[in-house]
């Protein structure tokens, strides 16, 4: 039952995106066409689930019996770094359909600040690992339904005429805020 | 002596990270819901942008070119760490109200776009020019977006009250607030470079 109170809270409450701000450099890079946003939802679904399971892990059984705490940072940035690399070269191996989907988006991903953000928050809200992991994917799937919705929002857009000022990415992000307006609705459908 | 200047004003006004080149918005949207804390990320930001730019400057001929992104992460990385624990230190009560937005530096593009961009082709002196004149740029954005949106929503400047407090609407201190404001001042900032 809390697995799906947090999976709630997690992809509509406090939205990863709308209300936590991380992720938004793909949010609004790659929301132009839909197809792409799902393509970058199914990448950052993968790996962040991957890179906090193994951040944690690490954490708990290497960084704190040893006191190396303050190695947090440097530790889990790196470890990301790799692992999104070796997703990449094992995903070209073994699924090659995959990688053809999921290929272009990996690399974009290591600078993706909602994988190292969740990496950190798990840290600190003091999650045991299975919650962290099903933290994490929610996450993931409250960034996906942001990137989509918003995503589908801006293919309507770019038929409208817009106010010269305002084309772009003002406009873009005027969206988003009315975005962001409609998810604070949903605050208080779960009690944290 | 001019072109040395140009190097900072590049970075303040032609390639200001946030109203042009929209790079790191994601500190840029979450820590400005005052001024203070707006400025506050900006300097830190600052602070890494210089030192990072300095030594991977100094380190450009020895790192092989094959690693190294991974060589400049671990360098941005230690130097957050250290900021961190200086921050905790001597201002805890903005390390506290910043968050998990210091050690996302890390991932903050800006840091990693310049040490690519500029750093590993420069002098050291130069990086460290570019490293100010960008910083300085993003701490300016920030502490603007900051401003406005702490004095539309809680109808204070700086932590001074100008106007009573009910008559702010919250929503510009909230999320949408901060997509608003931006959304804003970057269509008057369009405007403004379309006329000069």
């Amino acid at each position: 039952m809390i697995y799906i109170t947090m999976f709630i809270a997690a992809v509509f409450v406090n939205n990863i995106v709308l209300s936590q701000f991380l992720g938004i450099c793909p949010f609004l890079g790659v929301s132009k066409k839909i197809n792409t946003a799902v393509g970058m939802t199914g990448a950052v679904a993968f790996v962040i689930t991957l890179s906090t399971l193994i951040t944690w892990l690490v954490y708990t059984y290497l960084l704190k019996p040893f006191n190396l705490d303050y190695l947090q940072t440097i530790a889990f940035i790196l470890i990301i770094a790799s692992l999104v690399q070796l997703v990449e070269i094992v995903l070209k191996k073994i699924s090659p359909a995959l990688y053809q989907s999921l290929g272009v988006y990996l690399p974009l991903i290591s600078t993706n600040c909602c994988i190292l953000g969740v990496a950190i928050l798990v840290i600190q809200k003091d999650y045991n690992l299975l919650e962290s992991v099903v933290y994490a994917f929610s996450t993931a799937c409250g960034f996906g339904l942001a990137l989509i919705l918003f995503a589908g929002i801006r293919e309507q857009l770019a038929l409208l005429r817009v106010p010269k000022g305002m084309q772009g990415m003002p406009i873009a992000l005027l969206t988003a805020g009315l975005l962001a307006l409609a998810f604070m609705g949903f605050s208080g459908i779960v009690k944290l | 002596m001019k072109n040395k200047f140009g190097i900072v004003l590049n970075g303040l006004i032609t390639e200001n990270p946030t109203f042009v080149l929209m790079l790191g918005m994601c500190p840029t949207l979450a820590t400005t819901t005052s001024a203070l804390n707006g400025m506050g990320m900006g300097l830190a930001t600052s602070f890494v942008l210089i030192c990072s730019n300095l030594v991977i400057s100094l380190l450009k001929n020895i790192i092989p070119d094959n690693v190294r992104i991974p060589s400049f992460i671990v360098v941005i990385a230690s130097f957050v760490t250290l900021l961190e624990m200086i921050m905790k230190a001597y201002v805890p009560d903005l390390y506290e109200s910043l968050g998990l937005f210091i050690p996302l530096i890390v991932v903050n593009c800006i840091v990693l776009g310049r040490a690519e961009a500029f750093a590993s082709k420069n002098n050291p002196f130069d990086s460290l020019l570019d490293g100010l004149g960008i910083g300085l740029g993003f701490t300016f954005a920030l502490t603007l977006l900051g401003m406005v949106r702490e004095f539309l929503g809680a109808g204070t400047f700086f932590g001074l009250q100008v106007f009573p407090e009910q008559y702010g609407a919250l929503v510009f201190i909230l999320a949408p607030g901060a997509f608003i404001t931006l959304a804003y001042l970057l269509a008057i900032m369009n405007k403004i470079r379309k006329v000069s």
